[in-house]
């Protein structure tokens, strides 16, 4: 009974937060063609020039061609959704025109990256935890690794990487990697020290080992700080991999497109790649959180948001 | 020779145990903790000798060395001076033995592990099978009148009930003595007097040693076979005091006037303890 309320007020909370969330979506939206409106205008004046010079153009006119525009300044939420449906429909989707294809090659190099980071990160957190000198020695260079701005590390590992042999998805991953593993090695040396001394004592009134103590204790607390920094580890994971796209010249994958879209001036290819990759990004976190449900123990309604 | 003598001894130190039982024997105990530059006595030249199956209550005020002295019999402090034998042999053993099981003040029961597996806890840690381990901790949930929350989360449950989820646990793996640090400090009055029958019941059918600490004269007039009167720090013992109740009585017995005899006798000690502070 009690569970049966605790999903009808989870239910009802996840319906209030979705109306919100569309709430400001619908918003954005409306912003979004407002600033088209003087961000496609003003090329707009050279064109009805070219067209019929003495013909004064219709407001209405007007604003349908800032809308309307095949090389717009500002591609609106139409167009790209139509750019993109057409790019996911027209072609199969191991076609290199396909942006779905794309949305794979970035997914995976990004998946693989997360799981070399988030296991790099777990490893890191559970040798500075037992190890005292680890952390005193080791975790200064850990928040130096990410000082570096990523922008200029990438292309020179994708330079040193492709010289031994590694091409394609691996320097991708490792670049991804790279961005992921800090987060969680924070978060989850943070949550293996979350048990408190008298959890610990009890530990060793049943005389456990330090493996039984990490295993049957440390690990399973640091359950909330994992999952939270794997959410972070992962939208970072995906920033990695894109930067790895962008410095190896666009062969794949959404940074390649963003690239290539670039190169051409292409607004509306770049925005459709860009609101790929928001999407792609919603939906890596979105699937941490499902793990996160299904690994965790249900926890009061209170501590549930 | 002196080998052969030495095995001698043991052999009549083993033999001698189960007549004289003596459960723990402390002798001439301190404990100093460095913090900074400044030493703190927390326990001071502490004699004490517990028989198998007493109700041994530590009373005095706060900090005043009570838990400290349990932490040294359950091997999690060191004392700095004197002797300290658990069942025969140093708290270590015990330990390692797994003598004891230990209730906190509070429940530390694991969030994401529901009542019967925080019960399983330590059978897991101890390596017993699935089915023994099931089969325990449906019995320890029984003895504690929890059947039925098995598969509950703790933070469904009231914190009486979790306090009795820590005692079927500290239950769970059998051992010879029970060591309880003001298990229901943080209860109220009414669940405070429910659990002290459950437990003395418990103490009734089970046999085990206890030892208990508690700030409630009433409670441990109530429970105990012995009060030990600790003074404030350096904590030492300032009375003993035999609690010559029948062994089974209900809460009523309060209100008889041995009943209040004794508890006016802990009051004394307690106030003496105080005034020679001041």
């Amino acid at each position: 009974m009690t569970t049966e309320a605790t999903a009808g007020r989870r239910r009802g909370r996840q319906s209030g937060q979705l109306a919100s969330v569309g709430t400001v979506l619908a918003g954005l939206v409306a912003l979004w063609y407002l600033i088209a409106i003087p961000l496609n205008g003003a090329q707009l004046e050279d064109l009805f020039a070219r067209i019929d010079p003495n013909r004064t153009f219709s407001f209405s006119e007007r604003l349908t061609a800032t809308w309307d525009n095949n090389r717009p300044m500002l591609p609106t939420p139409d167009l790209i959704a139509a750019d993109f449906w057409d790019s996911a429909t027209s072609t199969s989707v191991t076609n290199r025109r396909n942006i779905l294809y794309h949305v794979g090659v970035t997914a995976g190099a990004t998946a693989l990256g997360f799981a070399l980071g988030a296991l790099l990160g777990v490893v890191l957190a559970i040798g500075l935890v037992h190890l005292r000198t680890l952390d005193a020695s080791l975790m200064p260079w850990l928040i130096a690794s990410q000082t570096i701005p990523i922008l200029a590390i990438a292309p020179m590992l994708i330079a040193v990487l492709g010289n031994i042999g590694l091409t394609g998805l691996a320097p991708k991953a490792i670049i991804s990697m790279y961005l992921c593993f800090f987060p969680v090695t924070v978060g989850m040396v943070k949550g293996l020290r979350a048990p408190d001394r008298l959890a610990l004592d009890l530990m060793r009134t049943y005389s456990a080992t330090r493996a039984q103590v990490l295993g049957k204790l440390r690990f399973p607390a640091a359950m909330p700080y994992l999952f939270a920094s794997l959410k972070v580890g992962i939208a970072l994971g995906l920033v990695g991999t894109m930067v790895a796209e962008l410095s190896t010249g666009g062969q794949a994958g959404l940074g390649g497109r963003l690239l290539t879209a670039s190169y051409n001036g292409d607004m509306i290819h770049m925005w459709t790649a860009l609101v790929t990759s928001s999407l792609l990004a919603i939906l890596l976190v979105y699937l941490v959180g499902r793990a996160e449900r299904l690994f965790t123990a249900p926890a009061p309604a209170m501590q549930a948001g | 020779m002196n080998v052969s003598e030495a095995t001698a001894e043991t052999r009549t130190a083993g033999d001698a145990a189960p007549a004289r039982s003596a459960a723990i024997d402390i002798r001439g105990l301190s404990l100093t903790f460095q913090a900074g530059d400044q030493a703190v006595h927390a326990l001071s030249d502490i004699n004490l000798s517990i028989d198998r199956g007493e109700f041994v209550s530590l009373i005095g005020p706060s900090g005043c060395g009570k838990t400290t002295l349990m932490r040294v019999i359950a091997d999690l402090e060191r004392p700095t001076a004197g002797s300290i034998s658990v069942f025969g042999g140093d708290p270590e053993r015990a330990r390692l033995g797994r003598a004891y099981g230990y209730v906190f003040q509070a429940p530390t029961l694991q969030a994401w592990r529901t009542v019967e597996r925080n019960v399983e806890l330590p059978l897991e840690i101890m390596g017993m099978s699935a089915a023994e381990r099931r089969r325990r901790s449906r019995d320890r949930l029984a003895l504690v009148g929890l059947t039925g929350f098995e598969r509950k989360y703790p933070w469904q449950l009231s914190g009486g009930m979790q306090q009795r989820v820590s005692i079927a646990r500290a239950l769970s793996f059998d051992p010879d003595l029970l060591l309880m640090d003001e298990p229901f400090g943080a209860l109220d009055e009414i669940t405070r007097d429910h659990l002290n029958e459950e437990l003395l019941a418990l103490w009734a059918k089970t046999g085990k040693t206890v030892i208990f600490v508690t700030h409630s004269i009433a409670e441990a007039v109530f429970l105990s076979t012995r009060i030990v009167v600790m003074s404030r720090r350096p904590g030492r013992i300032i009375d003993v005091i035999d609690c010559p109740l029948p062994a089974t009585r209900d809460l009523a017995i309060r209100d008889a006037p041995e009943f209040l005899e004794i508890a006016a006798r802990v009051r004394r000690a307690l106030r003496d303890s105080h005034s020679y502070d001041d």
